[in-house]
């Protein structure tokens, strides 16, 4: 089954004449995702070279397309007019790429986003993929494998590693989610292990954590409390200065609380499994 | 982006929450002429640097004659705090506090939204009194579509204190923290002690403000004011050029695409023995200018003895990225082994490129790290 998206998903792509937005646009259409518009302000009318139709607005691919699924790759400036322009237009998925909003912008959009009873993942994420049905961000698509594993990771190229090392191991995914580096986000860890606990497709989780922050401590909790299905953590970042930004906006241990120290504790309290490297994480997946 | 009490004091004056008079200077001769333009009487001197712990680093004194104040400022300026050379301190009236309160605006990732936090512990440490007794600390979520109506901010008011005359003042300091809040995306604004004065007045006798980094570009006014150390500025200027880094002091140079694969990187090394010298993601690009500019800056380091790069090629291929790496070493002149993991999109191709080259090649995360840790400590 998966989570969030499959082959039904009818994808937006919000900023779809950019650079970003065309080269992911026709990666996503190469993947068999059901790419059914893009919006780019003023270019409404036209196609793009795999002739997928350009709208002036993200309404206008809901009541034209029956798009319900977004993906953002506005920059950064723009994105919290973006989220709200996709959730007021009844998109019920956003999935937002971009780097870099500020802060009080995500806060606001997030806001906004719920009370119309959108989703929001992300920003600053690679998106989600459910192999072989659909790929809604800009994962590389050719290293994932369908199957029972779920995963969740606040990073983009390290969920490629781990997924990577998955696949290697005949371990495939039935969904991953990208939830983003940033210190404030959409679908975060709690409510993925719900969706992942519900999805009769998933048999295990793969969360993948990093500094900054406590939502692995509570997920842990949440995993403890709530989820029968096992799940294996890995936690980047054990060797991070304090106080420093580690690339993420999300990732940074202040006033000495968001370590992977801590968070690794707290797995393990929960019964959580934390491998100490990507490639340990098969294994510890066929406990 | 930190900035200094002083700074966040203007703020605050501009944005109508009551403060003590003050004046900033940077020497003793300074100091005694703001003791006096402020009246006499006491004062308190106190360190601007860009660090907590100044009181316990006997960077706050009060001083109660000009003497005494020229004596104080001696002894503060020119301090190290925290590795921060003092070099202006703030002389501010005195008051005379009849209590202390905590009270600020932070981004919470949990509420995913602003908060307000109180609490009556004022003038210590927030951090431990959370630890200690979190029921004494109480916090508000803010609606960001609403803001603090004049009803939530008398409720959280009345919370702290049980006076109107108090309650009067703290309506309007409260909305007003809330407005320079999110006028100049701030990530924390704080004022610990708030206190209420022998005569009846609440006054913020310390201030601090966090900006939030994703939103300097639409605050011209915030940016102005970033005084960066050394490292910081490094750390500026290489995300200037397209990428994150921060130095850590070891040997082994890591260049990794991706932030959470480049602290796991670091993680891995030190897990195998070894000791990473920085984080560096050079993010989504291949391009040859962008990493000799990486190169530059870990070589630049003397610790360097060995580098590591890790590069996962997702919709970045292995064979662009090979192909920036020999461009690139044409003109970089460096007897340091290169250790090149290369896997994802083409990483054949990108691997046979590098077959005949100096560069040691690896397949796994894993082979590559070991290879490195090896390299560096036969060194």
């Amino acid at each position: 089954m998966s989570i969030l998206i499959d082959k039904n998903s009818r994808v937006a792509v919000q900023g779809i004449t950019g650079r970003d937005g065309g080269f992911h646009a026709s990666k996503m259409l190469a993947y068999q995702t059901r790419i059914v518009g893009g919006t780019s302000p003023g270019k409404g009318g036209s196609f793009t070279s795999d002739k997928i139709p350009v709208f002036n607005t993200v309404k206008d691919v809901v009541i034209n397309e029956g798009a319900d699924t977004s993906i953002i790759f506005v920059p950064a400036p723009f994105v919290k007019d973006a989220i709200m322009e996709a959730a007021d237009a009844g998109i019920k998925l956003i999935v937002c790429i971009t780097e870099g909003v500020p802060t009080l912008d995500v806060v606001y959009a997030y806001r906004y986003a719920s009370v119309r009873g959108a989703s929001l993942i992300g920003p600053n994420c690679p998106g989600l993929i459910s192999p072989s049905k659909s790929l809604v961000g800009i994962m590389p698509g050719n290293i994932f494998k369908e199957g029972s594993t779920g995963v969740i990771s606040r990073s983009g190229t390290l969920t490629y590693e781990v997924v990577y090392n998955l696949t290697s191991n005949g371990i495939g995914q039935s969904t991953a989610v990208g939830v983003g580096g940033d210190p404030v986000v959409g679908l975060y860890y709690i409510e993925l292990l719900k969706m992942f606990q519900n999805d009769p497709e998933t048999e295990s989780i793969v969360l993948i954590g990093e500094i900054g922050g406590d939502a692995e401590e509570q997920a842990a909790k949440f995993i403890k409390e709530s989820i029968t299905k096992p799940v294996v953590a890995f936690i980047a970042g054990s060797s991070a200065p304090a106080d420093k930004r580690m690339g993420h906006a999300g990732a940074i241990i202040s006033s000495g609380t968001g370590t992977a120290k801590e968070k690794k504790a707290a797995f393990e309290a929960a019964g959580v499994p934390v491998a100490n490297e990507p490639s340990q994480i098969p294994s510890l997946l066929s406990l | 982006m930190k900035i200094h009490e002083y700074q966040a004091k203007h703020f605050f004056d501009t944005y109508g929450i009551p403060t003590a008079e003050g004046v900033v200077c940077k020497n003793v001769n300074e100091c005694v002429d703001a003791y006096h333009k402020l009246g006499g009487g006491t004062v308190v001197i106190k360190a601007q640097v860009l660090t907590g712990g100044r009181g316990k680093a006997g960077g706050v004194k009060l001083a109660k004659s000009a003497n005494e104040a020229a004596e104080r400022a001696a002894s503060i300026l020119g301090m190290d705090i925290k590795g921060y050379a003092v070099d202006r301190v703030m002389v501010a009236k005195g008051v005379e506090i009849e209590s202390e309160y905590y009270i600020s605006f932070v981004i919470d990732r949990n509420s995913k939204s602003t908060v307000l936090i109180m609490s009556r512990e004022g003038g210590m440490d927030i951090e431990e009194v959370a630890a200690a007794s979190p029921e004494k600390i109480f916090k508000i979520a803010i609606d960001p579509h609403t803001g603090v109506p004049d009803f939530l901010a008398r409720e959280a008011a009345w919370s702290l204190f049980s006076s109107s005359n108090i309650v009067k003042q703290a309506v309007p300091l409260i909305q007003n923290m809330y407005r320079l809040f999110t006028d100049k995306d701030a990530s924390l604004v704080e004022i610990n002690p708030l206190v209420i004065t022998a005569q009846g007045e609440l006054v913020a006798i310390d201030g601090k403000m966090n900006f939030d980094d994703n939103a300097l570009f639409r605050q011209p006014e915030v940016e102005a004011l970033f005084e960066p150390t050394d490292e910081e500025r490094k750390e500026q200027d290489a995300k200037s050029k397209g990428f994150s880094y921060v130095h850590l002091g070891g040997k082994i140079g890591c260049m990794v695409n991706g932030a959470g694969l480049a602290m796991a990187t670091m993680d891995m090394i030190k897990l195998y023995g070894g000791e990473p010298a920085n984080f560096l993601d050079i993010g989504g690009s291949s391009n040859p200018v962008k990493v000799i500019e990486a190169m530059k800056l870990l070589l630049a380091d003397p610790q360097v003895n060995v580098v590591l790069i890790n590069i996962f090629g997702g919709i970045t291929r292995c064979d662009d990225v090979a192909k920036g790496l020999i461009e690139a070493f044409k003109s970089i002149d460096t007897n340091i082994p290169v250790v090149i993991r290369l896997t994802g999109t083409n990483e054949k191709e990108g691997r046979e490129m590098l077959l005949g080259t100096a560069f040691h090649s690896a397949q796994s995360m894993g082979e590559a790290i070991r290879a490195a840790v090896d390299l560096s400590n036969r060194e």
